[in-house]
Parts: C-alpha cells; sequence; structure tokens
C-alpha cells in the first residue's frame, strides 16, 4: 500500500519506537523565540545540560519588539526577555537574529526566506504557527516550552503519530478571493477541532496553482483548523523558491537534495484516515465576525443567527447585531501583518489596492512587514512610498498587532480588520474587536472605514 | 515533574467550549521568564470582567476543573497549564483538548482527562448544582468518581506513567544517546545547518 507524504517524512525522523511508546523523533531545525524559551533554557542550566545541536538551532526576536522606536521603546518585563535570550543564545552558542539584524524578522517567515525549510525535514517551534513551515513539504509543528527544553537537550522529541487527513481544493479561485479565505473557508467548513490529532495535507489543482507565499498562508492557518501540523507536497515551485536563498543547496548537494525531494509525495494509493474536499470556484473573501477562525462568512453575507450560548456570547463581545450586512460594520483600525499575511506578496496585493487612495479619516492603518528581509524588499519595489502616501503607517518588522504583547494594541473597544490568524477575545488588546481578513480586503476597509468587498473596489 | 497519582477536591464548571490559552492566560503575562507566578492571572480577562465563576466562594480552593470541548485551543504557550496549576488546579476534565495544550499538560504535571460529551455536561451540572462538591481522580484506576458516581477514562499508557512516576523525559530520552548518535551520523549531508 502507498505511503502518504507525512508517513514518509515521519518514519524517515524515527530514531527508535518502542512497542507501545511514542516514536523518539529527530529534529532537523529548532527555531527559538524569546517568549517561549527562557524556562527552557533555565531548565537546561538547572539540570547542567547544554544544547545538544546549536548547529540546529536558530533563535529571533519576534512577539516583544516594537515596531517603531526600536528596542528602547519596549517596556521593561519586555527587555528583560530579550536580554534573557541574548544570554541564552550567546552562553550556549545559539544563533540570534535580534532586533536591528537584517535577518530579524517573525519566526515562521524567516526560516522560509532564508532557505532553512526544505523538503522532507522535521522542523519545530515553541509557537503554533509553525505549521506554516509546511509549505514546503516538511512536517512542521509547534511544541510547548518543556518540549522546547527536551529538543534542546536532546535534538529529539517523544510523539506519537497522527493520523492523516487530506483537503482538497479543486478549480479556479475567483477573482479577489485568495489563499487567506481558502484557509478560512476549509475551517468555516471543518470547525476550529477539525483537524485535532490529524497532519493535513493540503491537496488539489488550487493548492498547486498557488505561489509560496499563497501555500504558507494555508499552513499557517491550520492550527486554527485544530491541526498541528499542515503541508503541501514540494513541486518545481518549490524547488524554484528555494534555489539560491542562503542555506539553499547548491551544487551537486542541490542535485541530491532534489533527488530526495521529489520521491516525498505522497503515493498515488496513499489513503487517509480522513478526507474533505472543497470547490474553490465557490469561495468568496471571507470575514471574521465572532471570537474565533470558525466563525466567518462572506463578505457578501450578514452577521448570522446565533445558535449556540457561545454564538451569542461572540456577538456580545463582538458589539454586533444578527443580520446586520458585514458590509456595514465600521471599522477604527487595519493591521496589515503578521505570520499569516506579511510577506512580499501579501503586501504588493494590498498595496494594488491603496495606490492612489486614501485611508479613511476615522481610521489608523498599519503595516508591519513580517521580516527585516520582507521590509527592505518592499521599500525597494516602493510599496512603502504607496502605503505611507495613503496614510498608513509603515512599520518595522515583528509580531505587533498580531497578539498585543508590545506597545501596538487595540483599545477596549476599537475594531480592527486584520490579516492576522486570531480573532480570539483580547487578542489584540483587551477589550478589542478582530474581524479576520485577507491583505487586499483589510486595504479595501481601511480606504472605505468599513469592511466592504475589494471586488466591488477595482 | 511532580507525580501523579490521586487527588480529591473540589470541581468547578466552567461551562464553555473552544476555551482558547488566550483566556487562560493573555499574553501581557507571558513576559515572566520563571515557571511559577502565573496563577493569579489565570482568566484574567474574564475575572476581571466581575462574577466569573471560578470567583466564586464554593469554588475557591478547586482542583479539578471540568470544561467544554477543545480545551486550550490555540497558542501553543505552557504558560497556560502552569498558570492552572499554579493556581492549584491538579486535573482538567473536557470531552476533548488541543493537541499541543494536551502535550503540554502531560509534560507539565497537570492531568488531562478526555470523557464523552454526556458525562462531562453531567459533571458541569454536578457542580453547578452542588457548589463546592468533591470528586476524586484516580490516575491509576483511570477513574473520576464523586458521589458514589464512577466514570473511568481512557488515556495514553506511556503518558501515564510518566505521571505515575514523575518522569524526566529528557533523562529518558537522554538513555537513546546511542541511537541519537548513530542517527545523526546517517543524515543526508545537504540539510542545512546554521554555522
Ligand atoms: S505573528 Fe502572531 S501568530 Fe505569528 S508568531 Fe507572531 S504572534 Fe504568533
Amino acid at each position: 500500500m502507498g505511503k502518504t507524504m507525512a508517513a514518509k517524512i515521519w518514519e524517515d525522523h524515527i530514531v527508535v519506537s518502542p512497542p507501545g511508546e511514542p516514536d523518539l523523533l529527530y529534529v532537523d531545525l529548532h527555531l527559538v523565540h524569546e517568549v517561549t524559551s527562557p524556562q527552557a533554557f533555565e531548565g537546561l542550566r538547572a539540570n547542567g545540560r547544554r544544547v545538544r545541536r546549536p548547529d540546529l538551532t536558530l533563535a529571533t526576536m519576534d512577539h516583544n519588539v516594537p515596531t517603531r522606536g526600536g528596542r528602547g521603546a519596549a517596556d521593561e518585563v519586555s527587555q528583560r526577555q530579550m536580554m534573557a535570550l541574548e544570554e541564552n543564545c550567546a552562553r550556549e552558542g545559539v544563533r540570534l537574529y535580534g532586533i536591528g539584524s537584517a535577518r530579524q524578522g517573525i519566526v515562521h517567515v524567516i526560516g522560509p526566506e532564508l532557505g532553512l525549510i526544505q523538503p522532507g525535514m522535521l522542523i519545530v517551534c515553541g509557537d503554533s504557527h509553525t505549521s506554516t513551515n509546511g509549505a514546503f513539504g516538511a512536517i512542521a509543528f509547534g511544541i510547548g516550552t518543556s518540549e522546547v527544553e527536551q529538543v534542546l537537550a536532546t535534538q529529539c522529541l517523544r510523539q506519537r503519530q497522527p493520523r492523516a487527513m487530506a483537503i482538497t481544493v479543486d478549480g479556479e479561485m475567483p477573482l479577489g478571493v485568495t489563499a487567506k479565505d481558502i484557509a478560512l473557508g476549509i475551517i468555516a467548513r471543518i470547525g476550529v477541532a477539525g483537524g485535532q490529532e490529524h497532519i493535513i495535507e493540503y491537496r488539489g489543482s488550487t493548492i498547486r496553482a498557488l505561489s509560496m507565499e499563497g501555500r504558507l498562508t494555508v499552513c499557517n492557518m491550520t492550527i486554527e483548523g485544530g491541526a498541528r501540523a499542515g503541508m503541501v507536497a514540494p513541486d518545481e515551485k518549490t524547488f524554484a523558491h528555494l534555489k539560491g536563498r542562503p542555506h539553499a543547496p547548491s551544487g551537486e548537494a542541490w542535485d541530491q537534495a532534489v533527488a530526495r525531494w521529489r520521491s516525498l509525495p505522497s503515493d498515488p494509493d496513499a489513503t487517509f484516515d480522513t478526507e474533505v474536499t472543497l470547490d474553490a470556484t465557490t469561495l468568496e473573501p471571507y470575514v471574521s465576525w465572532g471570537t474565533n477562525p470558525g466563525q466567518s462568512v462572506p463578505v457578501t453575507g450578514v452577521v448570522p443567527q446565533p445558535s449556540t450560548e457561545a454564538d451569542d456570547r461572540a456577538l456580545q463581545y463582538m458589539a454586533l447585531q444578527p443580520g446586520t450586512a458585514i458590509e456595514e460594520i465600521a471599522i477604527d483600525r487595519v493591521f496589515i501583518g503578521s505570520c499569516t499575511n506579511a510577506r512580499l506578496e501579501d503586501l504588493r496585493t494590498a498595496a494594488t489596492v491603496v495606490k492612489g487612495r486614501h485611508v479613511h479619516k476615522d481610521v489608523r492603518a498599519m503595516v508591519v512587514p513580517g521580516s527585516a528581509m520582507v521590509k527592505a524588499e518592499a521599500e525597494r519595489e516602493g510599496l512603502d512610498a504607496v502605503f505611507r502616501q495613503a496614510g498608513f503607517e509603515w512599520r518595522d518588522t515583528g509580531c505587533s498587532m498580531c497578539l498585543g504583547m508590545n506597545p501596538d494594541i487595540l483599545a477596549p473597544g476599537e475594531r480592527c480588520a486584520s490579516t492576522s490568524n486570531r480573532n480570539f477575545e483580547g487578542r489584540q488588546g483587551s477589550g478589542g474587536r478582530t474581524h479576520l481578513v485577507s491583505p487586499p480586503m483589510a486595504a479595501a476597509a481601511a480606504i472605505a472605514g468599513h469592511l466592504i468587498d475589494v471586488r466591488a473596489m477595482a | 515533574m511532580e507525580p501523579f497519582r490521586r487527588v480529591t477536591g473540589v470541581l468547578a464548571p466552567l461551562d464553555r467550549a473552544n476555551v482558547d490559552t488566550d483566556q487562560i492566560i493573555p499574553k501581557q503575562f507571558l513576559k515572566r521568564i520563571e515557571r511559577s507566578g502565573f496563577g493569579p492571572f489565570l482568566f484574567y480577562d474574564w475575572r476581571r470582567a466581575g462574577d466569573f465563576v471560578l470567583d466564586r466562594p464554593p469554588y475557591q480552593g478547586a482542583v479539578v476543573l471540568v470544561a467544554g470541548a477543545n480545551f486550550g485551543c490555540g497558542s501553543s504557550r505552557e504558560h497556560a497549564p502552569w498558570a492552572l496549576l499554579d493556581a492549584g488546579f491538579r486535573v482538567v476534565i473536557a470531552p476533548s483538548f488541543a493537541d499541543i495544550f494536551k502535550s503540554n499538560c502531560f509534560r507539565s504535571g497537570l492531568l488531562p482527562v478526555e470523557l464523552p460529551a454526556a458525562q462531562v455536561e453531567r459533571l458541569i451540572r454536578l457542580a453547578q448544582r452542588d457548589p463546592g462538591v468533591e470528586v476524586t481522580v484516580d490516575l491509576e484506576a483511570r477513574t473520576v468518581s464523586t458521589d458514589g458516581v464512577t466514570a473511568n477514562f481512557a488515556i495514553d499508557a506511556f503518558y501515564r506513567d510518566c505521571l505515575l512516576n514523575g518522569e524526566d523525559e529528557i533523562a529518558l530520552t537522554l538513555k537513546s544517546e546511542p541511537q541519537i548518535a548513530a542517527y545523526e551520523s546517517k543524515r543526508p549531508s545537504f540539510l542545512p545547518t546554521i554555522s
């Protein structure tokens, strides 16, 4: 019987598989950030242990970093957390791309852009959106701090093999629909726990037609559907994207690598435990109305009637009435950023909408590039000028208002159209209200002052 | 990690599904670099909004939390189980848990107990109807019992042993050092390194 890509990669990483126990897996790359690592480093030190493979470990700062005013703008506790990471990395010989580094950025953005994420790898990070990296045909998932400590100490991790889920998306996406809408459409369909205990493989003509950036966006949102890892089979697009990046193989090693990468996709007769199909031609730009990413509707729709107590609570938190047209919802803030939607392609599509227009007078809008490299590239293309002229703030990189762990937060009651991934209560700031949308939809909302179908703005 | 065998204590109900880790411990409290001290900030925003169920006197000092499905979804922050532990909880009962949260529980010594939705519902009603009611959770016997009623639960045998023994998982892994070294010697040379 054929094997799925996930099974092939999993088996390749088994160090030991004791009967009845979880497999012990080898980790090819461990990404580290300042929030989920200090207790892990401390645990190492307390037990007299060292980082086993600093050469397979890379750290950056993203969650705490101010996106304006540099490090000095961070509060004292944030400073302490960033300093702890610096000390820990220096002591253990771990490379750190901190504030000011040309390679700093959101952890899930810098891995791919440095060419560190390659097909067939097993990648972990103390962060749930590590699933992003599966877009390269890798197994990538988020872990907790105890597991971070375990990987630092042993480069291994104990896991039971998840079940396999195939989500097949076929058909041509209508104009104005983006990878973000595929992700929101999938979650609206399977629910926020639909992927629990699974690795999702995204397949089908629509997924194959996506750029690498688009695939990263879809895989990024995997965790919002409850699955720890999502992946896309590597293809010519993947290889072309990797070629020439700082950490991509070259010369003979490149040929060896590509030969191996070609063997990774699921066999034609592989079977999945769960299968879901989606018709891309029926997709529309989505907008979340509630307080979890499964609560979303097409922008042409209305705020739905509540069917559960949780819906009631969500509507109350969001201060919305059932039956209100989504397009009538006025907004105060726009956030274009996060590991979901702050890569170059995202900024380009948003800029297309913004060009020659101006941000609505009642809206404060900002663009936060996903990495220092994205920022530099965007500036070379003049995207910063497009955004600034339209009245957007153009910031330094970081997680920014995706989670409000830094100076960028919503005030209580403020309503935001956001390209991030979570609309949980208080996620962007205590009492803040988040509507998840794609980059062009966020750009359109900034101009209009309310949620609006970007297709009407062409 | 402290071994876990059996606890008896007050059952507190949180009748909500999809309780995410941003609610369990909001981000502004993730800046601590210690593992302790998160308890006072557990469910911070809900508590601050007033009349939060866990703040009602009969549930003070509760040891077992019973909640709706998909508990612990969202962020991978292990600060969530740390906060629950720090606030005195040793067990969370729910119909299902988010994958990363469950794994974090096993590794931090908080016992995640999965029971069928109907039984969870019954426990929630019981705790609401009879505030301060106590339950006993026995990991060796894999049972939750109260009021003469006992429910059996299934749990991963490996992680159950780890909890029962307070296993140091890293020490366990280090016993496989020869296999780890052997694996390392066979990794393809084209894989990236950071140097
Ligand atoms: S951008 Fe948001 S989701 Fe992504 S790593 Fe940062 S905080 Fe997490």
